[in-house]
């Protein structure tokens, strides 16, 4: 990002003779040289090459075998028309492509390790190499990139208007800036599919909709006679989750209710976690829900004792929810734990919105106290703070790291919230009514915004992603894929067992204290396995059984286990004192050979 | 025994008859000593027999050997083969003379000894022999079956725990090959192919490759008849010239016109003096060379007494000069030559009537270049004698006479500053006055950083310009202090000092703001047992105080939050609003503080109440029973909010991932990085690429359909014979360490002895 004013720095550095060398001037080249070496691949190259040549130095020892395989090599060079390859060896691959790819860092060879030990280890990191490789050579099959908007000079982007962009636009995209006027089922809450093919729209006073947006075709309408708090697309297109006032409802896209479940009473908002298959719910009586959709059976229900819970949002990276309280904190919950897993503080009137990225790196959040947070959520971290004039009741973040935000009936999308401090919008737009429900489009440059007058179909540049997985959310997907998807999507379903703050964590060895995973077994068992049982000396006869003798048959087996390693290291203090000796003796030899002025000496 | 004896008896009369002994044979017989009666009996009939046919005398003595170790092996008392005298052996037969000193062990030295008088051997053998005389080392004995045995399973188990196993083994891998393998591992088989082939190599054509053949490679390599012919005029040419030249130079030698000579040597000077102007320029190493020569023989010629008119020579010629004109002529020339030679100024001087002087010089260049009056590099420039010229410009005199005048100024100034630091007992030690005066500006200027009065007292005093130069020594001072930087370029001027000081502001304002909000320091430096000094680390003021920025909105929104649903809760969020801040924080502080306490652990109290004391209500424990009964777990691990004062991270664990928890460490990984590291990068399909797929999810064994799978060999698993070799050899490398060790500690042992 910083690329460009860097170079620009960089030259006129260059130009100026005559200032002496300063440090710090040093510094920023060195980090601007770096930032070169990502940028273009031709000196990563020759460095990699130049490394590869301190390998070769440094291993001058090879086995025959690898001297072999090398001559093999060579035969293969040459090509039968005489001529040298003029591109040998596999294609560079940028190193900053590679780096996307990393999977945490390569550790360390310790000293000296068995054969097979060895063995496995460069085995598996051959494979993660080649992993990564490939995959960054892949990277290239992703060539859709994204744009912003760009106004003229002196010109705000956030001043250019829906219809100006509208205009300028080709038609498909401009067809996806559009109004539905609904004002008399109140204002509605947003949601789209994952696909982001289908808009799912609940009117606060009943009204559901939903519509195949982008062709403007209309899957089903009802009007649930009740109030709705939200709506929620479950796994597919096929099904959605309708918090009632009472209970939570699932309807199917005809309209049809296939669930009424009791269990989930009062329900403000929802959240659905793709992988999980898991509806997590916040209800006004503070309990925060989770509903495995695929089962149909309640995973955790908990009581989060902090009053009503309208406040929700969903980690994408590991699938914890955070929650907002009237309190000004933010609570970070997973199924598995009956207690927040992090509480922070992030305002000092009550949150009004969350919003997570897709990264999982960062958390949005709003307050009454009229304030825009930015905050780490690896490090629990504020970054920034802005103050909103009016402050915002609704959020969203979208797939390329824009946030929307609602201020009363403007909405406003600011860019690079995190990165930079941010002093005034990259869009803006007024709708007819107070926005209730925000929600980035995935894969399109589209923003829904639900509103007291309806809907509106916003257009952000640079909002989705470009790239689509066609096997994750494929937005073009047939009906005979999606069943296929479904399956697969079931078949690697993720347990809600494995949701915890740092998804890395099941990867890692289990390396708690002993002793607490030593009380879980107890704790299992009911006793415990490796209490060794403590030597109680035979009761003899005869007086033999004596304070005194059964002591000292206690003490012939004390220590058993460290005896042999009390002797072994009693033996090697022994044999160096004794060599120790000898050489004193050695050298007092050597001294007292007597000179013939020795005589003289007292 | 006698019935058997006599029979032999007979038959070896008969043969006795028919072969003859010889003399000498005969009495080495008799001289040998025999036991029993039969070879008495025997050696009467030898006596008795007649010498005829002396030929066949061997093959009898063989025979009768023979047949004496026939007999002598029914006795069944000597089994053992007794050697004939001919080979070395311990036994010999008895009936041959047996070697002395028999079934003694024969040393190395026995053999050797012969050694030093065979003149043929070498010395080199010699030395060789000597010393593996000397020393007493055993072949150690090879390894055991065991041993290698193992070593070559090992070998074998670690071929087979390769990557992929495909069985049926040595098949060769499906699919289309690389070209070039095909071509290079072809081979002729059916006889037509052998055929060609044959005519093939018997042409010398390539066969793998299709690289030229040696008879192309010399044509190609061969020159063409136009080159060839060029070639050939050329070195015709130059033969010609060559002998033109010849000639030439052979009838110049012969000229003997003085004329001429003279001539031709101011036209070699001249050349000289060009060469070397070319010299000066192309090449100044050389030239400088040239010069140094020159100077030598300026040297010699001032140091000798040569042209100096003292000679025999030059003697008589000093008489003949009243009279003779030639004569003076030729002592003025000689001492011409010397003046020449002398100078230093380059003057063209030519003799050409001194020939045999010349000859003496060498043919030195009499000539010499304007340059020589410059100084030269290697000489010290400051010293003015030195010099060639004035190089100095009257300006720089002036301020060298100024400078002059200011030394006294600034002795005086020392002076001042030395009786001072005396009074104050600094350290420092006295600078002595004579030094350069550069140096002392330099020791000024740090008495200047010192003492800013002396300071003060110094600018007052000094001329401007000095302070000036003063001002810049001190900056240039106090950045060498700072040591910021290694400044390449050399400030040489106020301008510049400036400039550089304008840098450096200009720097400082660049250089980062610190984050202008306080982000509270974490308060690591407090001590964790502690607890309550921690809680008063955790301040109001530091939770929620992040600098805000206003972001500027274009569009003011026009309608209010009217749809909230109860008016009620509206207002109580404005209240909250209203009273936000202290309210909020001291609740979550009061909250975290709670987690910290609930996380600590607990005393554990076993004090029994009236046990040994009073008993009864109200009454304290002593001190003795609280310290000795009151068990204090250790203080848990920090908490990880610990340098977060406005996060309560909860410290469960999380029980139900340690169900799918990897909990202890598999078979070879000795640490749980290497193993986490190993299972860093997913296998699924969703994360890779298909070939890395393919790749990472390799069976381990690959079997055909059908195909029988006969059990390994031992020569397959034992392909890679080099590598057992190896291995070998390291084993039996070890097993001789091993043997070392020993051996040394044997000695240490016979030492200590």
């Amino acid at each position: 990002m910083a690329s460009p004013g860097d170079a620009t720095l960089d030259t006129s550095h260059v130009g100026k003779n005559k200032v002496p060398a300063r440090y710090w001037l040093e510094l920023q080249k060195e980090g601007k040289d770096e930032a070169e070496v990502g940028k273009d691949a031709e000196p990563s190259r020759k460095r990699l090459r130049r490394k590869e040549k301190k390998k070769e130095k440094m291993k001058e020892k090879k086995t025959q075998k690898a001297k072999k395989m090398k001559q093999e090599d060579t035969l293969v060079k040459q090509t039968i028309s005489g001529k040298s390859d003029p591109f040998p060896g596999p294609a560079p691959i940028s190193q900053d492509r590679v780096r996307k790819f990393k999977r945490k860092t390569k550790t360390k060879r310790s000293g000296s390790v068995g054969n097979k030990l060895r063995d496995v280890i460069s085995r598996s990191e051959e494979a993660s190499e080649m992993a990564q490789k490939q995959s960054a050579r892949f990277d290239l099959l992703l060539p859709e990139d994204a744009g912003f908007l760009e106004g003229d000079e002196d010109e705000d982007t956030c001043t250019i208007s829906q219809e100006d962009i509208a205009d300028a636009v080709d038609i498909t995209s401009g067809a996806k800036y559009f109004n539905l006027k609904l004002s008399q089922f109140g204002p509605y809450r947003v949601d789209y599919s994952k696909t982001g093919r289908h808009l799912l729209l609940g009117g606060r006073r009943g009204h559901v909709a939903c519509v195949d947006w982008q062709s403007k075709q209309l899957m089903c309408e009802i009007n649930v006679m009740e109030s709705v708090n939200d709506v929620k697309w479950l796994h597919s297109e096929a099904m959605y989750a309708v918090a009632q006032k009472k209970w939570l409802y699932i309807y199917d896209t005809n309209g049809i209710e296939l669930h009424c479940i009791r269990k989930f009473n009062d329900v403000l908002r929802m959240q659905f976690l793709p992988y999980h298959f898991l509806l997590a719910t916040a209800s006004a009586t503070s309990f925060l829900q989770y509903l495995d959709v695929s089962v149909g059976k309640e995973v955790a229900a908990i009581c989060t004792k902090t009053g009503r819970l309208d406040v929700m949002c969903q980690n994408p990276h590991n699938a914890i929810v955070h929650l907002g309280h009237h309190n000004g904190t933010v609570t970070l919950w997973s199924p598995n734990q009956k207690e927040a897993l992090v509480k922070m503080l992030c305002h000092q009137g009550g949150v009004r919105s969350i919003a997570v990225d897709k990264t999982g790196t960062y958390m949005v959040t709003s307050g009454m106290d009229k304030k825009l947070k930015v905050f780490d959520i690896r490090t629990f971290k504020p970054l920034n703070s802005y103050f909103l004039p009016a402050g915002s009741s609704c959020l969203s973040l979208s797939q390329k790291g824009l946030l929307s935000a609602a201020t009363g009936d403007v909405v406003q999308v600011y860019r690079d919230v995190w990165s930079t401090t941010v002093t005034k919008p990259y869009m803006a737009h007024r709708v007819r009514g107070t926005v209730w429900g925000l929600h980035f489009c995935p894969f399109e440059d589209v923003l829904g915004v639900g509103h007291g007058d309806g809907f509106t179909s916003m257009l952000v540049p640079g909002a989705g992603e470009p790239n689509f997985d066609g096997l994750d959310a494929n937005p073009y997907r047939s009906a005979k894929q999606r069943q296929e998807w479904e399956v697969k999507a079931l078949l690697e379903k993720i347990q809600p067992e494995l949701i915890s703050l740092d998804p890395h964590e099941l990867g890692q060895v289990d390396n708690a204290a002993f002793e607490q995973r030593h009380q879980d077994r107890v704790q299992a068992l009911g006793f415990d396995p490796l209490a060794k049982a403590k030597f109680i000396p035979k009761y003899k006869k005869k007086g033999r059984s004596s304070a005194g003798s059964v002591e000292r048959r206690k003490k012939q087996v004390a220590h058993e286990d460290q005896r042999d390693v009390i002797r072994e290291t009693m033996e090697d203090k022994m044999k160096i004192e004794e060599e120790r000796r000898q050489r004193e003796k050695k050298a007092a030899v050597l001294s007292g050979q007597k000179s013939a002025l020795d005589r003289f000496k007292k | 025994m006698a019935k058997v004896s006599s029979k032999k008896k007979l038959s070896k009369t008969k043969a006795k008859k028919s072969s003859e002994v010889a003399g000498d044979s005969a009495v080495k017989k008799t001289e040998v000593v025999y036991d029993e009666e039969e070879e008495e009996d025997k050696e009467d009939f030898n006596e008795n027999v007649t010498s005829e046919e002396e030929e066949e005398d061997g093959e009898d003595e063989r025979r009768r050997q023979k047949l004496l170790e026939a007999i002598s092996a029914l006795g069944g008392k000597r089994k053992k083969t007794l050697g004939e005298r001919s080979e070395a052996a311990v036994q010999l037969s008895e009936f041959s003379v047996n070697a002395e000193g028999e079934g003694d062990k024969i040393n190395l030295s026995d053999l050797i000894g012969s050694m030093d008088k065979t003149p043929q051997v070498s010395a080199k053998t010699r030395k060789q022999l000597k010393t593996l005389q000397q020393s007493n080392r055993t072949v150690e004995s090879p390894l055991s079956k065991q041993e290698t045995e193992r070593i070559q399973r090992d070998v074998a188990f670690q071929k087979a725990a390769s990557e992929q196993l495909v069985f049926p083994l040595n098949q060769e891998a499906p699919g289309p090959k690389p070209m070039e393998r095909v071509v290079t591992g072809w081979k002729a088989r059916t006889p037509l192919e052998e055929e060609i082939f044959a005519l093939l190599s018997a042409n010398k054509q390539p066969i793998h490759d299709p690289i030229l053949t040696p008879q192309e490679e010399v044509s190609m390599k061969a020159m063409s008849l136009e080159e060839a012919k060029i070639r050939r005029a050329e070195l015709q040419k130059a033969r010609a010239l060559q002998s033109y030249y010849e000639a030439k130079t052979r009838r110049e030698r012969k000229i003997k016109s003085k004329k001429y000579h003279r001539v031709q040597n101011k036209a070699k000077r001249k050349d000289f003096v060009k060469q070397f102007e070319e010299m000066v320029k192309s090449d100044p190493a050389a030239a400088l060379e040239e010069l140094h020569k020159m100077e030598l023989a300026r040297m010699q010629e001032r140091m000798s007494l040569k042209h100096q008119n003292s000679g025999k020579w030059a003697k008589s010629k000093a008489i003949m000069a009243k009279y003779d004109e030639g004569a003076r002529k030729a002592m003025q020339q000689q001492l011409e030559v010397n003046k020449d030679l002398t100078q230093k100024l380059v003057t063209a001087v030519n003799d050409e009537e001194e020939e045999e002087e010349e000859e003496d010089e060498g043919g030195d260049p009499e000539v010499l270049p304007d340059f020589v009056n410059d100084a030269e590099q290697g000489v010290d420039s400051s010293n003015p004698w030195m010099r060639g010229k004035l190089s100095e410009d009257p300006a720089e005199k002036e301020t060298s006479e100024i400078e002059e005048v200011k030394e006294t100024e600034e002795e005086a100034l020392l002076r001042e500053f030395d009786s001072r630091r005396k009074r104050r007992q600094a350290l420092i030690p006295v600078i002595s006055l004579d030094d350069d005066e550069e140096e002392e500006s330099k020791t000024a200027a740090e008495e200047e950083e010192e003492s800013k009065t002396a300071v003060e007292e110094k600018e007052e005093s000094k001329e401007e310009e000095e302070s000036k130069v003063a001002a810049v020594e001190e900056e240039e001072e106090e950045e060498e202090e700072e040591g910021l930087e290694e400044t390449l370029m050399r400030i040489r001027t106020l301008e510049d000092t400036e400039e550089l000081l304008m840098q450096e502001e200009s720097a400082a304002d660049e250089a980062p703001v610190p984050p202008p909000a306080a982000e509270n320091p974490p308060p690591a430096s407090q001590p964790a047992g502690t607890n309550k000094k921690r809680k008063r680390g955790i301040e109001l003021k530091q939770v929620l105080t992040k600098a805000t920025k206003v972001i500027q909105v274009p569009l003011a929104h026009t309608v209010e939050d009217a749809e909230d649903s109860d008016d009620n809760q509206e207002q109580r969020g404005l209240i909250r609003e209203a009273f936000a801040g202290d309210d909020v924080v001291s609740d979550f502080l009061k909250e975290k503080r709670k987690q910290e306490a609930a996380g600590k652990p607990q005393v554990v109290d076993l004090t029994l109440p009236g046990w040994g004391e009073w008993g009864g209500t109200g009454l304290k424990l002593s001190r003795r029973k609280r310290k000795k009964f009151r068990m204090k777990a250790a203080p848990p691990p920090p908490r990880k909010d610990v340098s977060l004062p406005g996060v309560i991270i909860s410290e469960k664990r999380n029980r139900s991932i340690t169900l799918h928890q990897v909990n202890t460490l598999p078979f070879p990984f000795e640490t749980h990085t290497q193993f986490e590291s190993t299972i860093r990068t997913p296998l699924g399909r969703t994360w890779n690429t298909e070939r890395t797929v393919k790749k990472i999810s390799k069976p381990k064994v690959v079997t055909r359909m059908g195909a029988i799978i006969e059990p390994m060999a031992r020569e397959e698993l034992m392909k890679d014979r080099n590598q057992t070799m190896n291995i070998l050899s390291q084993a039996e490398q070890r097993e001789e360490q091993k043997l070392k060790c020993e051996r040394i500690n044997k000695n240490k042992c016979k030492q200590k002895e």
